[in-house]
C-alpha cells in the first residue's frame, strides 16, 4: 500500500494495491493454467514430466533410507544428511579423478562414507544418543555446517560434475528423453531398498538393529550391544548417502552448499513415509519426484519447493483428521 | 574466584588494553611511506573461489605498481599494501568488517568485496564515514539507485549482462528476412538480486523489440536440477534460452540442455569461465552464448599493464592460470584508486572522492567514466560464443572476432 503526504500535512488517501502476495499467486495461476492447457494438449510432456519424476525421486528416496533408519533406531533427526550425499559425490569425483571409472566410485565412494560415518559416531554421535531430540538437531546441524566448510577448503566452492560416459534414450520422436544414468540410479534405488529390507529382516544384525530400536534397554538386557548396533546404524546411513551422491554427481552437479536440498528432501519423505518403513520411503520418495517436476513445469520453478511443502502440510493434516476419525471409533 | 586468579585476569585485561592503545595508531592510512587499503573479500563460504580471484586481482595491481616505483601523491612516492579480512561470504560481516577497517585500522581507502551481497553490506558504512570505495565485483543494480555518493564501481551493472543477447536474437531474424517481434523467448534465473536484475535487463529489451517472454521461471536458490524448466522449453519452443544461476546454473543449463537434447536457437548464459563448462562439458557446451566483463582478447591499454592480453600472460605467470574477469576488474579497482590518488594530489578523502568521481581513464580492462551514481558508463559488457571448444568474441560488433551461428545446430546433426 502507497500513501502520500501533501505539503500541507495531511496525509492524502492511500492507493489501495492488492497485497504483493495476490500478485505473484494471481501471475503463478495465470501462467499455470497455460501451462495446464499444454498438458492437456500435448499429453507428451506430462509422460517426460512422469517418468523424469520416477527416476528423480528414486534418488530422494536413496538419500532418505538412511534418515528413516537412523532416524527410527536412534531418534536422532541427521540434518547433515544432505553433506553426507555431497560428500559422497566429492568421494566418487577424487576417485574418478584418479582414474577410478565412474562406475566403480560409486561403491568406493560408499565404503568410504561407511567410513566417514563411523568415525562421526565415534567422535560425536554417541554422545547424543538417548539424549534430548534438540541435542540432536544441534549436534548434528553443527556437523553439517562444519562439512560444508571442510568441503569448501578442500575441494573449493567450485561446482563439479562427472560424465558417466552413458548416453540418452529417445522415445516417441525423440520427445521423451530418459537418461541412462538416471536409470542406473532408479534401478540402484531400489536394488539397495531391496537389500536393507532383506538385511532388516534376515541377518542377526538387522534383527538387533530393529531390537534396539523397539526398546534400547530390553535389547541390551537381552545381550545385544547397543553402542555396536547405534555404529553401525548411523555408518549404514552415511554409506547409503555415500553411494546417491555418487550418483546425483553424475546425473546433476554438486557443491559444497548444495546439501541442504537433500536433508528437507529427505525429512519430508520420512515425515510421510513413517520411519523404519523402507517401502514408504521409496513411495513417498518416487511421488515427490513426480509432484516436483508437474509442479515446476505448472506454476513454474520458482513454487517447485513450496508446492511439496504445502503438500506436506496437507498430508499431516489430513492424516491427523484420519487419525482422529479412528480414535472416535474407538470410544 | 581465587585472588590469585582474580590477579591474573586483571593483568591479562591491562596488557590488552596497553596493547590495544599501542596498536590502533600503528596501522594508519598511510604508514611512513606505504599507502594501506582496506578490503574484505570472501575466502571461505560459497563465493570463496571468486574471492580468491578477486584477492589475486588486488594482490597483483600492488605488486605491479610496487615494482613500477610506487604511486605519486603530492611529491612523495609511496607503496601500496593491502589489509585483508575474510567476510565469509556474508553481507553483515562484510558490514562489520568496514566498521572494523574503518574505525580501529584507520583505513581510508576501501576496496570493495566479492559479489552484490556483500557490497550492499558494505556501502551503507563506508558512506556513513564517508570513506570511498571502489569495487569491481558488486554488479547489481539496486547498488546504484540509493544515491551513494562514495561508492564506484568499474564494471558494467547485471541488467546489462545478458541484454545483448536479445538485441543479437533480434538482428539474426532481420538477417533472415523474419520479423523480430514475432521471437519468443525463455527466461529461467536464479532468484537473487544479480539474477533478477538480468532478467529485468533482457525483458526491459525484449520488450523494446516486441518480443514475447514465453517462459519466465525463477529458480530456487537450491536449484539442482533444471528439467522441468526444460521440459516447457521442449513444449513452447522458444527462439532463446536465457539462464542465469551463477557456476551452477550455468553448468546446469550447459549439461541438461544436452542430456534432453533441447533443441533452442540460442542458449545465452552468465559465468561460463568460473563454471569451466568448455572444460567439463567439451563439444556440448558448442554454440553457447557466454556473457562476459573482459576477455584477455580485448584491445584495450594502458601504461600498468599494457594490453589486456599481457595483463593475462602477467597474471597467469603469476598464479598459474588465465584470469577469470573477477580478477581483471579487481585489478581495475586498484588502478582507479592510484590514478585518482595521483590527480588529487592528497589523502584528503573528500578529494579523492572527486577526483574518482572526475576519472576518464583507459585500463587494460576498458574504459572507466563514471556516471553520478558511481556506476561505469564507458564500458560495455560482451558475448562471446563457444565454437569448437573456443571462446568467440560476437558482439557488440566493435569487438567481433567473428560471427555468430545462429540456431545452434540441432542435436541430431551434430
Amino acid at each position: 500500500m502507497l500513501s502520500f503526504r501533501d505539503p500541507n500535512g495531511e496525509t492524502a488517501k492511500p492507493i489501495k494495491q492488492p497485497p504483493a502476495l495476490v500478485i505473484i499467486l494471481g501471475r503463478a495461476l495465470l501462467f499455470g493454467m497455460d501451462n495446464l492447457l499444454i498438458l492437456f494438449a500435448a499429453p507428451i510432456f506430462a509422460l517426460q514430466l512422469l517418468i523424469d519424476g520416477l527416476l528423480i525421486g528414486a534418488i530422494f528416496a536413496l538419500a532418505a533410507y538412511g534418515m528413516a533408519l537412523v532416524w527410527g533406531v536412534m531418534k536422532i533427526i541427521n540434518f547433515a544428511q544432505g553433506e553426507f550425499v555431497i560428500l559422497g559425490g566429492y568421494m566418487a569425483f577424487t576417485f574418478s579423478k584418479a582414474g577410478v571409472h565412474p562406475f566403480f566410485s560409486v561403491p568406493l565412494a560408499t565404503v568410504s562414507l561407511y567410513i566417514v560415518g563411523w568415525l562421526l559416531h565415534r567422535l560425536v554421535i554417541f554422545r547424543i544418543v538417548e539424549e534430548d531430540l534438540f541435542i540432536s538437531i544441534l549436534a548434528t546441524f553443527g556437523i553439517s555446517i562444519l562439512m560444508q566448510q571442510l568441503m569448501n577448503q578442500v575441494f573449493s566452492a567450485d561446482v563439479q560434475t562427472l560424465d558417466s560416459g552413458l548416453d540418452t534414450w529417445f522415445l516417441f520422436d525423440g520427445n521423451v528423453t530418459v537418461l541412462q544414468i538416471k536409470g542406473v540410479s532408479f534401478a540402484t534405488a531400489l536394488v539397495l531398498g531391496a537389500c536393507l529390507a532383506v538385511f532388516m529382516k534376515k541377518t542377526r544384525l538387522g534383527q538387533a538393529i530393529r531390537a534396539t530400536a523397539q526398546t534400547p534397554r530390553a535389547a541390551r538386557i537381552m545381550g545385544i550391544d547397543t553402542d555396536k548396533v547405534y555404529c553401525t546404524t548411523f555408518a549404514l546411513n552415511a554409506a547409503i548417502c555415500g553411494a546417491c551422491g555418487a550418483l546425483v554427481l553424475m546425473t546433476w552437479v554438486i557443491q559444497p552448499f548444495m546439501g541442504l536440498a537433500y536433508t528437507c528432501r529427505s525429512f519430508m519423505i520420512v515425515i510421510v513415509a513413517g520411519i523404519g518403513n523402507v517401502a514408504g520411503v521409496v513411495l513417498a520418495g518416487l511421488g515427490l519426484g513426480v509432484a516436483e517436476n508437474f509442479a515446476g513445469f505448472i506454476l513454474g520453478a520458482e513454487f517447485q519447493a513450496a508446492f511439496v511443502f504445502s503438500l506436506l502440510v496437507v498430508i499431516l493434516v489430513w492424516r491427523n483428521f484420519t487419525l482422529r476419525l479412528k480414535r472416535r471409533y474407538l470410544e | 574466584m581465587s585472588r590469585k586468579l582474580r590477579v591474573l585476569i586483571g593483568l591479562l585485561v591491562a596488557i590488552a588494553a596497553v596493547g590495544f592503545v599501542l596498536a590502533s595508531p600503528a596501522v594508519a592510512k598511510v604508514e611512513g611511506d606505504t599507502i594501506v587499503f582496506g578490503a574484505a573479500v570472501s575466502f571461505t563460504g560459497k563465493y570463496s573461489t571468486n574471492g580468491k580471484h578477486t584477492k589475486n586481482g588486488y594482490d597483483l595491481a600492488a605488486k605491479r605498481l610496487n615494482e613500477m616505483g610506487g604511486v605519486k601523491v603530492g611529491n612523495k612516492t609511496y607503496k601500496i599494501k593491502i589489509k585483508y579480512y575474510d567476510d565469509e561470504s556474508t553481507p553483515a560481516r562484510s558490514g562489520q568488517l568496514a566498521e572494523r577497517l574503518i574505525k580501529q585500522d584507520k583505513i581510508k581507502f576501501i576496496l570493495g568485496p566479492y559479489g552484490s551481497g556483500p557490497t550492499k553490506g558494505m556501502a551503507p558504512i563506508t558512506e556513513k564515514h564517508k570513506i570511498p570505495m571502489i569495487e569491481g565485483n558488486g554488479a547489481s543494480r539496486a547498488l546504484f539507485n540509493k544515491g551513494y555518493r562514495y561508492l564506484f564501481a568499474v564494471l558494467s551493472t547485471s541488467e546489462q549482462y545478458l541484454a545483448e543477447s536479445i538485441n543479437v536474437l533480434a538482428e539474426e531474424f532481420k538477417k533472415d528476412g523474419r520479423d523480430p517481434s514475432t521471437a519468443k523467448v525463455a527466461i529461467a534465473v536464479e532468484n537473487d538480486p544479480f539474477s533478477m536484475d538480468i532478467r529485468a535487463g533482457v525483458i526491459d529489451d525484449a520488450k523494446r523489440w516486441g518480443m514475447k517472454i514465453v517462459i519466465d521461471d525463477k529458480l530456487p536458490k537450491e536449484l539442482t536440477d533444471m528439467t522441468a524448466t526444460l521440459t516447457k522449453v521442449k513444449a513452447l519452443r522458444p527462439d532463446a534460452l536465457i539462464v542465469s544461476g551463477h557456476s551452477k546454473g550455468a553448468a546446469l543449463a550447459v549439461r541438461q540442455t544436452a542430456q534432453m537434447k533441447v533443441d533452442v536457437p540460442m542458449l545465452a548464459i552468465t559465468h561460463c569461465e568460473a563454471a569451466d563448462v568448455i572444460g567439463k562439458f567439451g563439444g556440448n557446451a558448442n554454440y553457447t552464448l557466454c556473457a562476459t566483463q573482459w576477455a584477455p582478447t580485448m584491445t584495450y591499454r594502458d601504461d600498468w599493464f599494457g594490453f589486456a592480453g599481457d595483463y593475462a600472460k602477467r597474471f597467469e605467470k603469476e598464479y598459474g592460470y588465465v584470469p577469470p574477469y573477477q580478477a581483471a576488474e579487481s585489478t581495475a579497482s586498484v588502478l582507479v584508486y592510484v590514478d585518482a590518488l595521483q590527480r588529487a594530489g592528497t589523502f584528503d578523502t573528500e578529494k579523492v572522492r572527486d577526483a574518482i568521481a572526475a576519472t576518464k581513464l583507459e585500463t587494460f580492462y576498458g574504459w572507466v567514466d563514471f556516471d553520478d551514481t558511481g556506476k561505469n558508463i564507458a564500458k560495455p559488457m560482451v558475448l562471446r560464443q563457444i565454437q569448437k571448444g573456443k571462446y568467440v568474441p560476437v558482439a557488440p560488433s566493435k569487438f567481433a572476432a567473428g560471427n555468430v551461428i545462429f540456431p545452434r545446430p540441432k542435436w541430431r546433426d551434430r
